[in-house]
């Protein structure tokens, strides 16, 4: 099996090239097949599921940006999306629903955001900026609850489905195939931008900011650029969210949503837009799993009263036990598979090679 | 205005309660315990526990849920944080969340999500007083104000005083070291917890007999972490006034404000405590390094 090889490169294509073997190539047009022949196998059910795993991987990969690449942490990654809903809402109470608006006009919003917090963020650390970051998101609820209250009607505001000309984005289909470009799209930035300058200047920040330091990065601008990305991209996915689900509220987006996310890149494994997705198809997916475990398992009746708390501690017990027991993730898993594999019946590869 | 000094004051006592767990445990394991609010509804629940089960009991109910909520919090360090030793702090932290998200799951299995009040199947009341000067309050404000003076006092003395409370401090201070002394970290970093424990049982269970018991109390968790931090982190005396300054901001601002100012004033002491005086009030300067 021919697995990418690393060493020899003889170009600087080739170097460059995100997908290098036959394999890997081959793999890969079968997805991008899969995906596009889809709605015609899939029931609708299925696809809304995919819907919102492309969506979630959206903000789960603006997440790992400042989390996984930058080392950054933060709790208010839900008032970042809350905060690009609500620029939609606001352009839609001002009759101005056209997504080409809302779109920009929330990473624009999400990346002055990503200013105001990444400054202050440059004094402070760990867990200060946690606090920091979840004080924020309290903040921006505020404002967005204030802009509810005085506009919207009481419990939220309607966005109409996004329109291009005469075209509307409208039913299962067009969302999942929209969605799911998106969500490749930001996947393919991402990968990029953690190979791109800033990405290595991110992750050297990452492991040591003394040391990155010392070799010369200029980690104020640096960690700031990574706020500005992260939550640009976060606040393109809450304007995203707002037309998919036709409606805001600023219930939707409490401290659980923030948890949610962080949860999404443990599990997929910290550092990786591969582990991001993965995290957030596990995350998303895990309540309808449970829900058609009980539903095979024939439970008697009564029993949907217990299932929002065994959901919501099954979320919470894998969190602790990825966070315990597999702190690389899904994705540190599937690297010791493929290892396994490509390397039997030897046990470690000759030289260290990132992957 | 003496009836805004006395909210003000009655709603610091049990802001100052949750802080305290948060702080001891951060002394101890440099760990910000996410779960505190939960460890209190959890408290409050084992009052109810113990209401339903030995009707018209207080002392004993009180008794029970204080022991087993210091057991709880004995047992979740000694299950879920003792294996994070060694990982990085955030993850510690993220297992706190984990912890709150399962409490809360629990707590809904076993009790639903109605709402409770386990005063009257104590036998007891809850009558307004009227204060001197015009202030009126119910008597489980007076009460949640004395058990908070109550247990600073007691935790002063014992950190202070007794030979156990000492060692307590050596260990936050430099576990290495007070290994080296001899003295069992593990069994300290346990009794944080436990303690922990201790004081978010009592803010849990004043709560629930002066307003309501229901599983998402565990908010009121957040809003204490801006005492703490006001107060400084590490810093056991500064989450007094910490308490102080952050429940009157909030008083002041739901009477001549808005309303919904409520839910993040706290958050906006907070934040402008992070950008001028990052290590609190009262706490220590530690590495926060500038770039």
């Amino acid at each position: 099996m021919a697995l990418g090889g690393g060493y020899f490169k003889t170009t600087y294509d080739g170097d460059l090239a995100l997908v290098d073997t036959r394999l890997r190539r081959v793999t890969l047009a079968a997805l991008v097949v899969l995906l596009l022949v889809l709605p015609r196998l899939a029931s609708p059910f299925a696809l809304d599921l995919v819907t919102q795993v492309a969506l979630a991987a959206v903000g789960a990969l603006a997440l790992n940006i400042l989390t996984g690449f930058a080392g950054q942490v933060s709790l208010g990654h839900a008032g970042f999306i809350a905060a690009g809903a609500f620029t939609t809402a606001v352009l839609v109470e001002h009759r101005l629903p056209s997504p080409l608006l809302a779109l920009p006009g929330a990473a624009l919003v999400g990346a002055a955001l990503g200013v105001v917090v990444g400054i202050p963020a440059l004094r402070l650390k760990g867990l200060y900026l946690a606090l920091g970051t979840l004080a924020l998101h309290h903040v921006v609820l505020y404002v967005c609850g204030e802009f509810q209250n005085h506009w919207g009607a009481n419990t939220g505001v309607s966005i109409p489905p996004p329109r291009l000309g005469a075209w509307v984005l409208k039913g299962t289909t067009a969302w999942y195939y929209a969605l799911t470009a998106v969500a490749a799209i930001v996947l393919i930035l991402s990968v990029n931008l953690q190979r791109s300058r800033a990405g290595r200047a991110w992750m050297a920040i990452r492991d040591r900011e003394i040391a990155a330091e010392s070799v010369g990065i200029d980690v104020a601008r640096y960690k700031v650029l990574a706020f500005v990305w992260s939550s640009a991209l976060t606040a393109v996915a809450g304007a995203l969210f707002a037309y998919q689900r036709a409606f805001v509220s600023v219930e939707a987006f409490g401290f659980f949503l923030a948890i949610e996310y962080i949860a999404m890149i443990i599990i997929g494994g910290l550092g990786s837009s591969l582990g991001a997705v993965l995290g957030a198809a596990f995350v998303t997916l895990l309540p309808y799993g449970i829900d058609a475990a009980v539903a095979g398992l024939r439970v008697p009746g009564g029993a949907e009263y217990y299932l929002f708390p065994v959901k919501f501690g099954a979320f919470g017990l894998l969190m602790a036990v990825f966070l315990v027991f597999e702190p690389q993730g899904l994705v540190g898993i599937w690297r010791r598979i493929r290892n396994w594999f490509s390397l039997w019946p030897l046990r470690y590869r000759p030289l260290r090679r990132a992957s | 205005m003496t009836q805004v000094l006395a909210t003000t004051v009655v709603v610091a006592s049990l802001y100052a309660l949750l802080a305290a767990g948060y702080v001891l445990v951060y002394r101890a394991t440099r760990v910000l315990n996410l779960a505190q609010g939960d460890m209190m509804t959890l408290g409050g629940y084992f009052l109810f526990l113990g209401a339903t089960s030995v009707p018209g009991a207080p002392a004993l109910s009180v008794a029970a849920a204080i022991v087993l909520s210091a057991l709880a919090g004995f047992v979740i360090y000694r299950v879920l944080l003792r294996p994070m030793a060694g990982h990085p702090i955030f993850a510690a932290v993220l297992v706190t969340v984990t912890l709150g998200i399962l409490l809360r799951a629990a707590i809904v299995l076993v009790y639903t999500d109605r709402i409770r009040h386990p005063l009257p199947l104590l036998g007891l009341a809850n009558p307004p007083r009227r204060l001197p000067g015009g202030a009126v309050v119910s008597t489980f404000d007076l009460l949640t104000v004395g058990v908070a003076a109550l247990l600073f006092v007691a935790l002063f003395a014992f950190l202070r005083l007794s030979p156990l409370g000492i060692q307590m401090r050596a260990a936050g201070e430099k576990a290495l070291l007070a290994a080296q002394r001899g003295i069992n970290f593990q069994l300290l970093f346990a009794l944080s917890w436990a303690l922990a424990g201790f004081a978010g049982a009592l803010a849990g269970m004043l709560y629930a007999s002066n307003v309501r018991l229901d599983p998402s109390l565990g908010v009121l968790g957040l809003k204490a972490f801006a005492v703490a931090l006001v107060g400084g982190l590490d810093s056991l005396g500064g989450v007094i006034p910490g308490a102080l300054i952050v429940a009157a901001v909030e008083v002041l601002s739901v009477r001549y404000g808005d309303p919904l100012l409520a839910d993040v004033s706290p958050f906006l002491c907070l934040l402008a405590m992070l950008l001028v005086r990052p290590w609190g009030l009262f706490g220590t300067k530690e590495e926060l390094e500038r770039v």
